[in-house]
């Protein structure tokens, strides 16, 4: 099974690092669109400094719907997928190897730019730390309930627009919580209840999303 | 109604087959419609004319003779719609994945209901049209959800693969029902606690009278909704079926002349 994950996770990355641009689409989406909020709302520093955790964690959120749709779809294209299903190798650990690679080519940079956002919205220093420490532990639920969605409406017309429909819904508890221990720490409490539940989040995601992403690509492709 | 004739002995399975449920759900919707109208009728009565009116939130709370049995309705519906899609799958039965599919848009306007008679409720009474309370927040996902169920079942032209993915789907948004049965409790917000225990309750006999009425009227509008839907998608589904020609001709019109 490992041999599985990591297999897949490596031919994935070596995918992402020779299409450079295109996996670092979702990053440059992520910083625009956080980058247009202090120009909607006005430049007041506490106003920024108070929105800012939202807002960095809701343009993670649409950062990666918009580039999980790419998971599985050229792979699919090229009938690559068929033969991962038909291999006597566990779906599963394709799925989860498909999953981490995402995370690493489209999560991590995410959570290595939020820092920079939060100096820009006038953050303290404790605060963003925080914040890029619940997007670390946000942005694998995000990769990991998106494939869900990818392998849902693969092949799709509307594919790409209806995996926000689908998925976003499911990621609002991480962003309760992902938000709420930044908050908690502005407000001079301790974050560590809200980034419990983010982590006992990730874990229950861990353990049912690779299986419902494997179903769903068997339905979608049977 | 020839076709429930023809059968001589019932099993559990016999209305899993679209052409009898068609037969039998086409039975049923009238009287559905009957119940629902007539229940309606004297829970309307009995709540806007009987009940009295409330000591602190005036005549406002009457809203509640809607809004908490669309509330509850609407929960429901997503459950009895997941169960019926999971059956769908599991044992790869049409008409089960057919009727889930018929529920959803009855569920998803039941959603709808509760969120606008709440916030009718909320405008004199907490003196704003949306709070976002975890309660109402956790309504308006499942209106998403519902939205999304509905979304992806039309986008997916394959009939088996679009019942197939809602189901996994709609048992992917069960576990959003607990979140929004125990958000309550989980945080501090506006929304008022549960009034109707299993043990006893803190309201008036006519109150309750109203209320349970409009229960069963909001129960019979869902029956004979989803059975009206899910004739509608077994006519569509099963159009190229010999039965279904019969029908036509025998009606007069061509279901199949619509979709090649």
């Amino acid at each position: 099974m490992s041999n599985v994950i990591l297999s897949v996770m490596r031919r994935d990355l070596l995918i992402a690092r020779r299409r450079q641009v295109e996996a670092l689409l979702p990053l440059g989406f992520f910083v625009v669109s956080a980058g247009l909020f202090p120009i909607g709302v006005g430049p007041e520093a506490h106003v920024l400094r108070q929105i800012a955790p939202g807002v960095v964690w809701v343009c993670a959120l649409l950062a990666a719907m918009l580039s999980v749709t790419q998971m599985f779809a050229s792979d699919h294209q090229d009938g690559s997928l068929e033969q991962m299903l038909l291999a006597p190798q566990p779906l599963v650990g394709v799925v989860l190897g498909k999953v981490l690679a995402h995370w690493l080519s489209s999560g991590l940079p995410l959570v290595v730019a939020a820092p920079l956002l939060g100096v820009l919205f006038d953050m303290h220093a404790g605060s963003i730390a925080w914040l890029a420490f619940s997007l670390l532990l946000g942005t694998p639920i995000l990769s990991l309930l998106g494939a869900v969605g990818a392998a849902l409406t693969l092949g799709l017309r509307s594919g790409a627009a209806l995996v926000f429909l689908l998925v976003l819904p499911l990621t609002i508890p991480a962003l309760i919580f992902g938000t709420g221990a930044v908050l908690a720490v502005d407000g001079g409490q301790s974050p560590q209840a809200h980034l419990s539940l983010l982590g006992a989040l990730l874990i229950v995601t861990a353990l049912g999303a690779p299986w419902a992403t494997a179903s769903a690509l068997r339905i979608s492709m049977d | 109604m020839n076709y429930l004739a023809q059968q001589p002995g019932l099993r559990w399975s016999t209305f899993s087959a679209p052409s009898r449920f068609y037969a039998l759900a086409g039975l049923c919707v009238p009287w559905m419609w009957a119940a629902c109208v007539l229940l309606a009728v004297a829970g309307l009565y009995v709540g806007l004319f009987l009940a009295p009116t409330d000591a602190t939130q005036h005549d406002a709370y009457r809203v509640i003779f809607i809004h908490v049995p669309a509330a509850l309705l609407s929960m429901l519906i997503y459950l009895v719609m997941a169960f019926w899609a999971a059956w769908g799958w599991i044992f790869n039965a049409r008409m089960a994945s057919m009727y889930a599919r018929a529920l959803a848009p009855t569920g998803a306007v039941l959603t709808f209901i509760t969120l606008w008679t709440g916030s009718l409720w909320g405008k004199p009474t907490w003196g704003t049209w949306w709070v976002w309370d975890a309660r109402i927040t956790s309504y308006f996902i499942l209106l998403l959800l519902y939205i999304g169920y509905i979304a992806l079942t039309e986008a997916i032209d394959d009939v088996r693969r679009s019942a197939h993915a809602g189901a996994l789907l709609a048992l992917v948004g069960v576990v959003n029902i607990p979140i929004i049965y125990f958000s309550v409790r989980w945080w501090n917000t506006l929304h008022q606690g549960q009034t109707i225990k299993m043990t006893g309750t803190s309201m008036e006999q006519t109150m309750r009278l109203s209320m349970w009425l409009m229960m069963f009227s909001f129960w019979a509008y869902t029956f004979a909704m989803a059975f009206t839907r899910s004739r509608a998608i077994v006519l569509e589904q099963e159009a190229d079926t010999e039965w279904v020609k019969a029908l036509s001709t025998e009606k007069g019109f061509n279901p199949a002349g619509t979709k090649p």
